[in-house]
């Protein structure tokens, strides 16, 4: 009885054990979104859910490395800008078939691209990509090779094809989004619950020892918009990775579990307070007059101390921000410039000189008028709201009465776009985009995110001319080199101008659990899960699961 | 008075007591900021820590206390008077003006009050003191916070119109504003003075859900609210404990009122 027992038990363990090596082989990752997607059409992508949903399920002709910024090959082979930066050549792989089995071919991206570009689908992904008036055609060469001409040459031509999913042409499924060539498909969406994703079994790439990638089974995205319910279900064990962690959540983690946190650096996003210089906005003609002095501005500039914002607001995991462009984007930052440092007495001499003269303490201009503006930032969020009252201590200082005042968002919004009723905002950007283009809306005068003063008929400045010309000059060129030129330059003048004050740059956080092998990190969305082909969890955690 | 109203009154006294005395027992002004220290642990220096910007929290708190306590009432006086103007009179005029008020104020009660809250903040001048603001902040709190109570007021004056004395009082000629004054409002105050005593408990909680959301008193002023939203993200209570004191001391001080409140209740 007791050896038929142990054949048992013998048997029932081989048979868990042969289901963990073979039916299996890296396991089931998850971790949450923090919104619902708003749609699994990876043209139509235009929220973060949806953006990691078409990270990890789209296929595209090139991919920008999130590690090494670099830019290499995917579903093609190769690729060749023309010299006039109007025209690419893809030579695609052959022999690749998307999820349901249709093959893949240079139909599937003209049939992309057409789509793309078609001005009912109100594509954001294709706004990137008109260049100017006219149409965009694909010239079919050969079943793995397509020529795709532009009307107007378009700089960093290539890199923009990092946010192309290719769909197919011939998928029998109605719903062709679902027929994708990434590491994973979606299996199943519940609504306001989750997101199921399984590996792709026709996913094309293998690893350097012949097997088949990915090697996770699966990814359970959990929506949840609650960070405290995340953080608590990563601690449990429920979760094996946060994308985006705040400052606090990461060092009260660290504390605890500093193996699962990851820092990795300054990231691409910013803080930054300007100041309202638009001309019809209803501040007082003199408010005006300071805000659109450049020496004013510099001298509030010189006289926030970005050191303790970093050190006080981030816990240390952020740097003094230089200008509109990180120093994690190793390409496009000018090294030449540095963060303005803190110096108060070299301010108010520089607001002396402007003919402001301090009285018991406070600060008035020329005109008798006691230096007194508001700051507005939006309501809930902790950073913003602590760096204006430490603006607010440090320009005390100097004798100037700051208001800070949180608004709800929508109401902050229609101030600072539609009715311009704000004296000084602190907001930041998320940069997703490494490529200058990507800041073509704020840097020109006519551009509607040119947020100190947008929508302007004509540059209202000499340097906001110079601004918009340099920035149409890097786009219309395609030679790497005359565009650093013309974007260091344009950092210059915001450093000198300083329309934009910024503040700092956030550190990239993120905390990934000891189950999950293979993580590495980075500062480029998506975090933590760049690398989610490669990625596998420990054979402990895909037991228990 | 019963033990725990004698209780509750001390309890009450002694913070508003503390509170009032915040100059001289604060360790630092409420806005300096000790940015060596940012979220420090209690310490000689500072006996509850400080908060994220390195603002002595004991400091935060008594002069938050202050703001919140003195406020509240300020608040309540003014949604009381209302509701006595709008729910008294209309109880003592009766008929159509009973009912088109008993409309409006079912309207009004209706409506969703924090989003009303958070629009009319979003619609005031940006360019106000931390002071003015919070003197707006407690006054938009009294101006929307009067019809629970009118309708309170409404159905007492209704009833007191149709009481013995005061079809007396009409009988011997008595009429119009003298009758609603020297009859009807003095027979009114148990329920006036029930009614504000409610108020302000009411009104110290949506100061503090408006803190909460970062909408309330304007920074560095503290209150409540601000000093209730450091308890966001707080995972742990046995981690840093002594971020739970502005929490302790708005349930020992509602509690208190409660317990004032009740009998008052009864007398109403």
């Amino acid at each position: 009885m007791t050896g038929r027992r142990t054949f048992l038990r013998l048997l029932l363990s081989c048979a868990l054990f042969c289901g963990v090596a073979f039916s299996q082989s890296g396991g089931d990752l998850r971790f949450c979104l923090g919104s619902e997607p708003k749609t699994f059409d990876p043209l139509l992508v235009d929220d973060d859910s949806s953006l990691s949903i078409r990270y990890l399920t789209g296929g595209v002709l090139v991919r920008v490395n999130r590690h090494t910024q670099d830019l290499e090959p995917e579903l093609a082979e190769s690729w060749k800008v023309s010299n006039d930066g109007k025209q690419i050549t893809f030579k695609l792989r052959r022999g690749i078939t998307f999820s349901d089995g249709s093959p893949f071919t240079s139909e599937d991206v003209a049939f992309t691209m057409q789509r793309l570009m078609d001005p009912a689908l109100h594509s954001s992904t294709g706004d990137a990509f008109r260049s100017g008036s006219g149409a965009i055609s694909s010239r079919i060469i050969a079943p793995d090779q397509i020529v795709i001409s532009f009307p107007a040459a378009l700089a960093g031509l290539d890199r923009l094809f990092d946010q192309v999913a290719i769909m197919s042409a011939h998928s029998p499924n109605p719903k062709k989004e679902m027929a994708v060539l990434g590491p994973f498909m979606v299996a199943e969406y519940k609504a306001g619950s989750s997101v199921l994703l399984r590996r792709n079994p026709n996913y094309w790439k293998k690893d350097s020892q012949g097997r088949r990638l990915p090697y996770l089974d699966s990814i359970r995205l959990d929506i949840q918009s609650n960070r405290d319910v995340e953080m608590l279900r990563f601690k449990r064990g429920e979760l094996d990775l946060i994308n985006v962690l705040d400052s606090d959540y990461f060092d009260r983690l660290a504390a605890t579990s500093p193996q699962l946190t990851h820092d990795a650096g300054p990231s691409l996003d910013s803080d930054f307070l300007w100041f309202n210089q638009v001309a019809s906005a209803p501040i007082p003609e003199y408010k005006r007059a300071w805000f659109r002095n450049a020496n004013f501005r510099r001298a509030i500039s010189q006289a926030i101390n970005r050191d303790d914002l970093s050190r006080v607001v981030y816990n240390g995991h952020a740097q003094p921000a230089v200008g509109p462009v990180s120093p994690a984007n190793k390409f496009w930052f000018n090294n030449r410039l540095k963060p303005e440092p803190y110096r108060p007495a070299a301010a108010l001499q520089r607001l002396q000189a402007g003919g402001f003269h301090l009285q018991n303490g406070a600060l008035f201009d020329k005109g008798g008028n006691a230096v007194e503006f508001s700051i507005v930032t939006n309501a809930g969020s902790k950073p913003r709201e602590r760096m204006a009252v430490m603006v607010q201590e440090d320009l005390g200082k100097l004798g100037i009465k700051v208001n800070v005042v949180t608004l709800d968002f929508p109401s902050l919004i229609e101030r600072i776009s539609q009715k311009f009723n704000y004296e000084a905002a602190i907001l930041g950007f998320r940069n997703v985009d490494l490529d200058p283009n990507g800041q073509m809306n704020i840097w020109l005068s006519s551009a509607e995110d040119h947020a100190w003063n947008p929508q302007q008929k004509s540059p209202e400045t000499p340097w906001e001319a110079e601004i918009d010309r340099l920035m149409r000059a890097q786009a219309s060129t395609a030679d790497p080199k005359k565009r650093k030129e013309s974007f260091d330059r344009v950092q210059e003048i915001v450093a000198e101008q300083a329309p934009f004050i910024y503040l700092v740059n956030q550190n990239a956080l993120s905390a990934v659990s000891s189950a999950v092998e293979g993580a590495n990190p980075g500062i480029l969305h998506p975090q933590t899960f760049w690398n989610a082909e490669r990625l596998t969890l420990n054979p402990t955690t895909r037991a228990s699961r | 008075m019963n033990a725990a109203r004698k209780l509750a009154c001390v309890v009450v006294l002694a913070v508003c007591a503390v509170s009032l005395a915040a100059n001289w027992l604060a360790p630092a002004g409420y806005a300096r900021q000790f940015r060596d220290a940012p979220s420090a642990p209690p310490s000689h220096q500072h006996l509850l820590g400080t908060d994220e910007v390195g603002r002595d929290r004991l400091a935060r708190i008594l002069y938050g206390t202050r703001i919140s306590l003195l406020l509240a009432p300020a608040a309540a006086l003014v949604s009381t008077g209302l509701a006595a103007l709008v729910g008294g009179l209309a109880g003592y005029l009766g008929g159509i003006w009973l009912r088109l008020a008993r409309g409006f104020t079912d309207l009004f009660l209706s409506l969703p009050w924090l989003f009303l809250l958070i629009t009319v903040r979003a619609l005031l001048p940006l360019n106000v003191s931390p002071l003015v603001s919070v003197l707006i902040t407690f006054f938009i709190l009294g101006l929307l916070g009067w019809a629970a109570s009118a309708r309170v007021l409404s159905t007492s004056a209704d009833a007191l119109r149709n009481s013995d004395f005061v079809l007396q009082a009409r009988a011997s000629g008595l009429h119009g504003p003298r009758l609603f004054f020297v009859h009807v409002l003095p027979n009114l105050k148990p329920v006036l003075y029930a009614q504000f005593w409610i108020s302000i408990p009411v009104f110290i909680l949506s100061e503090a859900n408006l803190g909460i959301l970062g909408l309330g008193v304007a920074e560095p002023l503290p209150s409540w609210g601000s000093l209730l939203r450091e308890l966001e993200g707080m995972i742990s209570f046995r981690e840093e404990p002594w971020r739970l004191v502005p929490l302790l001391l708005l349930i020992v001080v509602l509690t208190s009122f409660q317990t004032l409140l009740s009998n008052e209740e009864v007398t109403a």
